[in-house]
């Protein structure tokens, strides 16, 4: 039996294979694979916290809105804005919707939300959980016979997971609103119209990608903001280290995921 | 409050238990029974490995070697879901007392008790979370946050967010530190209540005397991971062991 404060953290030992910085590397890897492996097992075994995934999905998506909103509705207008002057080179102006909804829908509606949601769920995530580990709260709720990882880890990351998605749709509608707006403002293009045109270039891969990509940043924004809060140590300068970390790191995987779902998504185009 | 209510059974039951972190042996070969209705005191310096002794016994860390029996099951060979289950007949006291920030008293109580006792009514839930109120003596905090509370009334809560499951076990970690004298002895004067109308039997984790001899029929003190003696609180620091005479001296207490 192992107990919970031990279960998916392995530590450095004092002899070293390569070195203590990559040995660290290597087994902060198989933490992390195991912390999966555990989230998997915990989410598909009774009981299931359907109350707490509810409240986390509010927070994360509720909460979010109001920030989502505003960035998505300037990202379209100032991408209209910027792209405008060069295809007014070629007299393409007409295309404009359709490079819009292409960038929006493709990268920017994605791209956008998750980098945001990194920053402020994830670091939540991580200072949250991070304060809960070091002041024992998480110890209180083991030892008072609640599995700590179930009600804590697993809510939060099915819950960002589920929301990140709904966010890329809600923010690539809000883009495209901005951008039509500047574009009606501009050259007096109707909403049908432009609307049918920037649709004419979007096929349901292209949505089915941006979704499934929504997915895989959720999901790495919710492993690595809990993974870091659930395993902080050293105190208050612990828990800030937990969330600063949560956030490069998802990040960084995030623009890792893009490249390698892009290639994906071209090669079965 | 003297060993009217101790019975013969045991319920915690140490042997030989070890337990080190890196080079530092915390434990070195332990051995301590509890029998039910009983309170025993272990004192010692900070950074002994006090809290590791608790934190074994309710599951939280894994003994080197060793066995540790509590209500007559092995603690480190149950599965997971047994542990859970047996955790429930254990209330542990947290130093800083763990109460969660972000819920409300009502909340912090009403936690282990919904999730560990599904088929409760609202009404019985209630009841339950005011009954526990009244008897830590604060029924009035019932809506407040944990941050709009004294260190004395978190402790104290912390102490009910335990008692709320009705425990056999409790088990205390350095109930008094960080408190004035009076609420020290506010806090001292709850435990004893706790053993005597709950039927627990406690393990009392501190440094101070005070807190030792007002609440424990036994006391014990941790020195280089062993428990030299065990017994009264006078047995032990009557004895001409050095290190037991200062740690008494230091601690000045006059009522020899």
């Amino acid at each position: 039996m192992k107990t919970d404060s031990e279960m998916s953290k392995v530590e450095v030992g004092k002899k070293y294979v390569i070195s203590k910085k990559i040995d660290a590397f290597f087994i902060d890897l198989y933490n992390v694979y195991t912390f999966i492996l555990r989230f998997f097992r915990e989410a598909f075994s009774a009981p299931f916290e359907f109350k707490e995934i509810i409240n986390q999905c509010y927070l994360v998506g509720y909460k979010s809105l109001a920030l989502i909103s505003l960035t998505g509705f300037i990202t379209g207008i100032v991408f209209t804005k910027q792209s405008r002057p060069s295809l007014a080179n070629f007299g393409a102006t007409s295309w404009l919707p359709s490079l819009i909804s292409i960038a929006i829908v493709k990268a920017l509606a994605p791209l956008v939300t998750s980098l945001i949601a990194a920053g402020k769920v994830g670091s939540n995530m991580g200072a949250e959980l991070g304060s809960m580990k070091v002041t024992e709260q998480i110890d209180a709720m083991e030892v008072s016979a609640t599995n700590p990882f179930k009600y804590l880890v697993v809510t939060r990351i099915t819950a960002v997971t589920i929301m990140i998605p709904i966010l890329v749709l809600y923010t690539g509608f809000v883009g495209m609103m901005g951008s039509y707006l500047n574009i009606h403002k501009t050259e007096l293009t109707s909403f049908v119209a432009f609307f049918k045109s920037a649709f004419a270039n979007i096929t349901f891969l292209d949505i089915y990608a941006s979704i499934f990509k929504a997915i895989c940043y959720g999901f790495t924004i919710g492993v690595a903001g809990c993974y870091q809060g659930y395993h902080a140590e050293n105190g208050t300068q612990g828990v800030g280290k937990a969330a600063n970390t949560a956030v490069v790191i998802s990040m960084f995987l995030i623009f890792v995921e893009e490249m390698v779902i892009v290639q994906f998504v071209n090669a079965i185009r | 409050m003297k060993d009217k209510t101790i019975d013969n059974e045991i319920v915690i039951d140490i042997k030989n238990l070890k337990k080190s972190f890196d080079t530092l042996k915390v434990l070195d070969g332990i051995d301590l029974t509890i029998y039910r209705g009983e309170n025993v005191a272990v004192l010692g310096r900070s950074g002994t490995g006090k809290s590791v002794l608790i934190k074994i016994i309710s599951g939280l860390l894994k003994p080197d070697s060793g066995t540790v029996k509590v209500l007559g099951q092995e603690i480190d060979k149950l599965s997971l879901e047994a542990l859970q289950e047996l955790r429930m007949k254990i209330g542990f006291s947290f130093q800083n007392s763990a109460l969660y920030d972000s819920m409300s008293v009502r909340a912090n109580l009403e936690f282990p008790l919904v999730r560990n006792k599904r088929d409760l009514s609202k009404s019985e839930v209630n009841n339950a979370i005011e009954e526990v109120l009244h008897e830590v003596g604060l029924s009035q905090t019932i809506n407040q946050m944990p941050s709009e509370l004294s260190g004395g009334q978190r402790k104290r809560i912390g102490i009910a967010r335990t008692l709320i499951l009705k425990p056999e076990i409790m088990l205390y970690d350095e109930p008094t530190s960080g408190l004035d004298p009076i609420t020290s002895i506010e806090i001292n004067n709850l435990i004893v209540k706790v053993q005597q109308e709950y039927k627990t039997s406690s393990i009392i984790i501190t440094h101070d005397l005070t807190c030792a001899k007002t609440t424990a029929n036994k006391v014990t003190m941790l020195q280089n991971g062993k428990f030299p003696k065990i017994g009264t609180f006078k047995e032990v620091f009557s004895s001409d062991d050095e290190s037991l005479r200062s740690f008494y001296d230091y601690n000045f207490i006059n009522d020899k």
